[in-house]
């Protein structure tokens, strides 16, 4: 533990959440690639690490993904009976491995 | 947490083979039908589904398992794939959490015959490549397990021989998954039980918690730039985590995955 209340974890001392792998089925749902092995950029504090690394709150409405480093949300996700709502504003970029290019 | 920054911060130099997985198509629900149960412990079912159409699966990957109360209520959970892809066949392990939603009638009401829904394979970060060479460090943390016991499964069905160490951390030898199977001796694969309440008579280890004198006794030395895939509750996984960047563990090579409390 370290003293700097600006790199403790506010929410929940108890570890009260999961990782970001538990965003890899409602994101699934939405795009071709699993995001959860891209590499997201934090708004807040710079630190960059895979989405599967963040820590996700689900006693919300929807999911609540934060920064391991800084706690800054960088990733909501919602999802209602007829659209899904993506709110990334903690996410300055997700950069997204592909596939080594075959050769012909 | 100060060290948890240190493995998340480094980890994006990653390990080889970090590929995105590519589904053809946006995932979909499937009907998943049991088709047999078999005891783990007193607290834990494996459950083996046929789902027809399966796309197959990675080491280490999970579904969402949902279920759908006659009144249109529903509700799901994440769960891991514990077998190695075999056709359509699809098993989870469900430890029963007490008072959950899903967990129970997972565990205890749903009979062969029965169905649920089922989504995935999702999951492309805590998954084990056969095609990696790298030595392989598992540690569990209870039924942290499953996942594991999938990319062992998938080491022995692909006939590989990257040598795999085991660190499996367990209350009591009665709490451990999947006995018959890892009883058998299989060469390359080594297995370390770690007790924490209770051990078998005559052991030399009292039960305790984790520590880096366990890890340094029956992990890889981290100049064998081992891929170490930790899975457990959230405390378990950090706390390992961090003994291992101390042990000079490249964070790079660390991957996890927590189980958090989500209702069961």
């Amino acid at each position: 533990m370290t003293p700097d209340t600006h790199t403790e974890p506010a929410a929940d001392p108890a570890g009260n959440y999961q990782d970001g792998n538990a965003l890899a089925g409602p994101l699934g749902e939405l795009f071709a690639v699993d995001v959860t092995a891209a590499t997201g950029h934090c708004t807040e504090c710079g630190n960059q690490g895979p989405v599967a690394a963040l820590r996700v709150y689900v006693r919300a409405p929807g999911m609540v993904a934060r920064c391991p480093s800084c706690d800054h949300v960088v990733l909501r996700i919602v999802r209602g009976p007829r659209s899904v709502w993506l709110d990334l504003r903690g996410t300055v970029s997700l950069r997204i491995p592909l596939p080594a290019p075959v050769e012909p | 947490m100060s060290s948890d920054t240190r493995v998340t911060s480094a980890v994006t130099s990653g390990m080889t083979a970090n590929v995105a997985t590519t589904r053809a198509g946006r995932l979909r629900w499937r009907i998943a039908r049991l088709v047999e149960r078999r005891d783990e412990t007193e607290a834990a079912r494996t459950l083996v589904f046929d789902v027809p159409g399966w796309p197959g699966h990675l080491a280490g990957q999970h579904v969402d398992v949902r279920l759908t109360a006659e009144d249109g209520y529903s509700t799901q959970r994440s769960y891991s794939v514990a077998s190695a892809p075999a056709g359509d066949r699809v098993e989870l392990t469900v430890a029963r959490v007490p008072d959950g939603e899903v967990s129970p009638y997972l565990a205890d009401t749903m009979e062969p015959g029965d169905e649920v829904e089922l989504r995935g394979p999702v999951g492309g970060w805590f998954v084990w490549h056969p095609q990696d060479t790298a030595p392989v460090l598992l540690v569990a943390g209870g039924s942290g397990m499953v996942p594991l016991m999938a990319m062992i499964r998938v080491r022995h069905d692909t006939g590989s021989r990257v040598p795999f160490r085991l660190l499996y951390s367990v209350r009591t030898p009665d709490d451990r998954f999947y006995q018959p199977e890892l009883r058998l001796p299989k060469a390359g694969l080594d297995i370390s039980y770690l007790y924490t309440r209770t051990a078998p008579d005559g052991a030399t280890r009292p039960p305790r918690r984790i520590d880096a004198a366990d890890l340094h006794a029956h992990g890889w030395p981290a100049e064998f730039a081992p891929s170490c895939y930790v899975c457990g509750p959230t405390g378990f996984v950090e706390t390992t985590a961090d003994l291992l960047v101390e042990l000079g563990h490249d964070p790079g090579r660390i991957r996890t995955e927590r189980f958090g409390p989500t209702g069961g």
